[in-house]
């Protein structure tokens, strides 16, 4: 680990030319499948993922089944060409396990499972394009998917990273580049509108004082990210509910 | 080298979307967002909705409907939600006791009561024992059947039935699977369209193409399928042709209706049927459709 590199120059640019509270460029499209009941793709700087599900259906296996609620399934996998060297095996390992769990609890958190008894939502994310953040852009096309679906959430869950460069200075949405540079990371999914933090996760230590201010950056950053599906999520309904003609709709 | 190829570039952007059917404008409620404040205190909580905080607040993306204090956001797109007296097309995906587990895109599988049924030799007929047994000889796993909603049970599971004479097994035909909403609701979904063509438009977003049988059924009850009948070869490219239009105007979010079906097919023939399944071919069909029925809507409003 290369402590002595700077992660933020003199001028206050970063290694990919953003300030340290910007996010990078994202980019979503829903309903990108005809053949699940939601699907969403969304491209954060170079990560890329997609996101599709499937559901409120009958339980396939009768144990699983709640009386009073619905159960989430989530798969998470990666491409084997999405990274530098190919992954062997696209999922099953302990690492997309553990990624499918957070992405489960994030959901979960949102869901308004108690509306779907003996139902089952199955959330399938695939990453294509590894470049830092992948659990963010993972929770946040679920989340597109989700609301594409027209499953009922009680807002949106939205999730970021940030890091703390020089020491002294939190930053936003880490790339890849700034991750193997070595800036400890902070990931956190949150749900912006309440200020609730549904996960957050370090990749190595910094110290406690610090910590208060990297926090509120990523919420911040949660915040922005919001802002930007919402315009997404406005902009599809409208481009649907036209092309449509609003014919269901009574009002 | 006979074979043509198309080359197209990869990003979507420079693709045509179809033309908005109306430049009506909706408010659009998307998840969390305040419906109504808590000043406003007469509100009855509707689908789509959560209260927090006495605030009522849209936990779906979609637009506003109110039916006098009853306030509900309804999102454009969802699971099929049954009610009574749709059609719809399902296929059998287990033989129990005494139903048929159906599915029909719905959140639970739905059931088909053996009592809600026409079986062959007369309407009123005492359900015996032997018909339990005989229950996999009328329908089997993997048959697709039309049906109408009988009852909603209170866990949301659908009750459906068929007894009519247009109602029951789906021989010979094509199966497609689009989004249930949008499906137009309207008075009849069983309609005959011009071109030897029939169809079943299934509430529940399964859309059953056949051909147009002119032989009048029987009191089999609808259980018989002749499956050894030949279908003349344009009937059957007449078929795939209004498979591949139906799929385009799904594509490009079109309402599905008899009139918007019949003139996606008249607007497709200047293609050949294969070549309506590439994605440009899509759009322009829809662009034109949209147009005729722009045309129509505006005919009829001067009349």
């Amino acid at each position: 680990m290369s402590r002595n590199r700077e992660l933020i120059s003199k001028i206050g640019l970063r290694l990919d030319g953003r300030r340290p509270d910007e996010l990078r460029r994202i980019r979503c499209k829903m309903g990108v499948f005809s053949q699940p009941d939601g699907s969403a793709y969304i491209e954060q700087g170079l990560t890329k993922v997609l996101a599709a599900v499937y559901g409120p259906h009958q339980v396939r296996s009768r144990q699983k089944a709640q009386h009073d609620a619905c159960i989430i399934n989530t798969q998470f996998s990666m491409a084997v060409f999405s990274t530098n060297e190919r992954k062997k095996r696209p999922r099953g390992d302990r690492k997309s396990t553990e990624m499918s769990m957070h992405l489960q609890q994030a959901l979960l958190s949102v869901i308004e499972t108690d509306l779907y008894p003996w139902s089952q939502i199955d959330v399938y994310v695939e990453v294509l394009h590894a470049d830092g953040g992948i659990y963010p852009a993972c929770v946040n096309a679920a989340t597109l998917a989700v609301i594409d679906a027209g499953i009922p959430i009680k807002e949106y869950v939205c999730a970021c990273t940030a890091s703390l460069g020089n020491n002294e200075v939190p930053m936003l949405d880490v790339s890849h580049q700034e991750e193997i540079l070595g800036g400890p990371t902070l990931t956190v999914a949150a749900l912006p509108m309440s200020g609730k933090i549904v996960l957050m996760e370090m990749s190595q230590r910094f110290h406690l004082d610090h910590l208060p201010k990297v926090l509120n950056k990523a919420l911040e950053g949660c915040k922005d990210v919001k802002a930007i599906l919402d315009e997404a999520v406005k902009n599809h309904v409208s481009e649907i509910g036209s092309a449509t003609g609003w014919a269901n709709t009574t009002s | 080298m006979s074979q043509k190829i198309h080359i197209r570039s990869a990003s979507a952007s420079n693709r045509v979307r179809p033309l908005a059917a109306t430049q009506k404008y909706h408010r659009i409620f998307t998840p969390g967002e305040e419906v109504i404040k808590a000043a406003q205190t007469h509100f009855v909580r509707g689908h789509g909705t959560y209260e927090e905080g006495g605030d009522l607040k849209a936990s779906v993306a979609g637009v506003k409907e109110q039916v006098n204090k009853l306030v509900s956001v309804r999102p454009l797109k969802s699971r099929y939600n049954g009610q009574v007296g749709e059609v719809l097309v399902g296929r059998i995906l287990e033989v129990q006791q005494k139903r048929w587990k159906v599915d029909t895109n719905s959140r639970l599988d739905s059931a088909l009561l053996l009592s809600s049924v026409n079986l062959p030799g007369g309407e009123l007929r005492r359900r015996s024992a032997e018909d339990q047994h005989m229950m996999r000889e009328y329908l089997q796993e993997g048959d697709l059947i039309s049906a109408e909603v009988q009852s909603v049970f209170t866990d949301g599971t659908l009750s459906l039935h068929t007894r009519s004479l247009k109602y029951g097994k789906l021989g010979q035909g094509i199966l497609i699977k689009v989004f249930p909403s949008l499906v137009k609701k309207c008075k009849l979904h069983f309609c005959t369209l011009p071109f030897g063509v029939s169809l079943i438009l299934g509430n529940n977003g399964y859309i059953w193409i056949s051909p147009t049988s002119n032989n009048v059924e029987g009191d089999e009850g609808g259980f018989i399928q002749n499956l050894e009948e030949v279908i003349p070869k344009d009937i059957r490219e007449a078929m795939a042709r209004v498979r591949n239009s139906i799929l385009a105007l799904a594509q490009n979010y079109m309402m599905l209706f008899d009139t918007s079906i019949i003139f996606a097919y008249e607007e497709s023939l200047k293609y050949s049927v294969h070549e309506l399944l590439l994605p440009e071919t899509m759009v322009d069909l829809a662009v034109l459709t949209q147009q005729k029925l722009s045309m129509m809507e505006d005919y009829e409003f001067i009349n």
